[in-house]
């Protein structure tokens, strides 16, 4: 996209077209109260070169990920972006375009957003994906109202070793719903503890994020056996890292009806927290409840193939009060990006890629127990796991950040009862060396 | 569209205001939407069901029809209990355009207080009320 000024003729030739003397005239219907009477406080234009200090500047203030070694994923992970995903996405036909609100007429586009979805399904082993949410989170709430809509029922059971930010967002959207969420504790091993539904009864569905927030593999299978005790309550599979399941057994493959989460590992850049991209996917039989649009393959009236907008009946623009969600658009930009990237490495890459991500995980683990720091939680991991560090830790993590290495994530602010603990994870960008120091460090 | 005169409009059942139609069986009633009402929506992808033992109000929403263009609800012309659905429509939700009054009926129900049947219209006070759409 290109952000070029216009020059004073060309604005002298607009203003002729319209019939306008002036840019004052232009906007003279804007009443006067509503406009700016002096000019903006803004210190003067600095050259291109000053700017990118001032850029470089600002941006040493923040541990990122280019100069430092941040060792933390918890639902933002740094993976390597190959350059064909950015020069790819960078392209304007896909950079420019909007959401499609004449979708038929941008076969590319649409396109583009089948080839998403079908790689979405095969990944997470699901029917059916949707064009995608805004994140992980919005789509966990999503999927909860999806499962209320689908059972009749007006009660969900979450674990607590979901992503405590997406916890949040789902209370958020369920506050004025009247829907109760009951929250299920996890286990002394770091996974959730399903003993707890024993007497609850009615639920819409059960919500287990693997790994979870502490990095430990769920036991998907038994939560879905748990849940289909009762033909009504619907499994929802949440996850935060999506690389895990290039190598782990995937949702739909366990038994989820319904599995959602973050795509930001799948080539979007972390920039500072968003934007992200909510992958949705269910089974065939509850398409029709599915939030949000979805992208069909048909032919037309010659048998020529061609994509549609399909199901968008139940969009907000044409359903109202009756749709299906309140989202009436898609992360289209990230979602296309996820779709080259997941293209770029195939399924042989993608697993390669998750076996580094949990070799290298396994290593810092390994060593972190050499080094005689305890891990609280038994439970399998992917590429993030929890460590218990000593008291007098605090001190050193400041000292650590100043030598540019970010030591985990503390989970007290989350869950007081971690204190003194840290949230590790290793993706394929570090170096055997760059864990070797971080153990040094934080076991010197 | 089909001019009034072209529709199909039989004597032997009743018709609501939002364009159902209910035939009266022995004890219970069937209710499927009236040939005006399947010729404006278009065509019929996808007929959404209460299931067997639900149980409404007259006038509460049953269920929706999905055609190319939006989805509409279904409206109950009489309150009851559902006693039946017609499972054929998950495969040919196309019966609703091309047999409205047969097997194209939607659900069964036994109703809870047979006196609604009489706000319905008959066929002759139904055109009279197409006229003024």
């Amino acid at each position: 996209m290109r952000y070029l000024p216009n020059t004073e003729q060309e604005i002298a030739a607009m203003l002729e077209v319209i019939g306008a003397s002036s840019q004052d005239d232009l906007f003279a219907t804007i009443p006067s109260e509503c406009r700016r009477k002096n000019p903006m406080k803004l210190p003067p234009a600095m050259t291109e070169w000053e700017l990118n200090q001032h850029m470089d500047k600002l941006a040493d203030q923040v541990s990122g990920t280019h100069h430092n070694n941040v060792f933390v994923g918890a639902g933002s992970y740094h993976h390597h972006v190959p350059a064909s995903v950015s020069y790819l996405l960078g392209r304007s036909e896909f950079s420019t375009a909007y959401t499609p609100y004449q979708p038929e007429i941008s076969q590319g586009t649409l396109q583009a957003i089948y080839e998403y979805q079908s790689l979405v399904t095969r990944l997470l082993g699901m029917d059916v994906a949707n064009a995608s949410m805004y994140d992980g989170a919005s789509g966990l709430a999503e999927a909860l109202l999806m499962a209320i809509r689908v059972s009749r029922r007006n009660k969900v059971a979450v674990s607590k070793a979901i992503h405590p930010n997406y916890r949040q967002v789902v209370n958020t959207y369920f506050k004025p719903t009247g829907y109760e969420i009951i929250e299920l504790p996890y286990r002394p091993d770091g996974r959730s503890d399903l003993a707890a539904l024993s007497d609850i009864t009615d639920l819409a569905a059960i919500a287990v994020q693997s790994p979870n927030f502490f990095g430990c593999i769920e036991d998907l299978e038994s939560v879905a056996l748990k849940a289909h005790e009762d033909s009504k309550t619907l499994m929802v599979a949440c996850f935060t890292e999506p690389l895990a399941y290039g190598l782990l057994k995937n949702p739909g493959s366990l038994g989820a009806d319904i599995a959602c989460g973050e795509g930001q590992s799948f080539g979007i850049p972390q920039s500072f927290g968003g934007p992200g991209l909510g992958m949705f996917a269910a089974k065939k039989a509850y398409v029709r409840s599915m939030p949000g649009r979805l992208v069909g393959r048909t032919v037309d009236r010659d048998g020529k193939g061609g994509f549609v907008l399909t199901l968008a009946t139940r969009e907000q623009h044409i359903r109202r009060d009756k749709a299906t969600s309140n989202i009436c658009s898609n992360q289209g930009l990230c979602a296309t990006a996820a779709a080259m990237y997941m293209a770029s490495l195939g399924g042989t890459g993608l697993r390669g890629l998750a076996t580094l991500n949990y070799d290298k995980s396994a290593y810092l683990k390994k060593r972190m127990i050499q080094a005689g720091l305890r891990l609280p939680f038994e439970a399998p991991t992917f590429n993030e796991f929890v460590v218990k560090l000593p008291a007098e830790f605090e001190q050193k993590y400041q000292q650590l950040l100043k030598k540019k290495i970010v030591a985990g994530l503390p989970l007290a602010p989350y869950y007081p009862e971690l204190a003194g603990c840290h949230l590790f994870c290793v993706t394929e960008t570090f170096s055997k060396q760059d864990m070797d120091t971080l153990v040094e460090e934080v076991a010197a | 569209m089909k001019e009034i005169t072209q529709l199909n409009l039989p004597e032997d059942v009743l018709y609501a205001d939002d364009h159902e139609w209910v035939r009266k069986d022995d004890g219970t009633v069937k209710i499927g939407i009236s040939d005006y009402a399947q010729d404006q929506l278009g065509d019929i992808v996808y007929v959404e069901l209460p299931q067997v033992g639900d149980k409404f109000d007259q006038k509460e929403a049953f269920g929706s029809l999905e055609s190319v263009k939006a989805v509409s609800e279904l409206f109950m012309p009489v309150g009851g209990e559902v006693v039946a659905v017609n499972a054929g429509l998950e495969a040919a939700p196309e019966l609703v355009n091309t047999a409205p009054y047969t097997d194209g009926w939607m659900v069964e129900i036994k109703p809870k207080d047979p006196a609604e049947l009489e706000s319905l219209m008959s066929k002759d006070a139904y055109v009279e009320m197409l006229k003024g759409l």
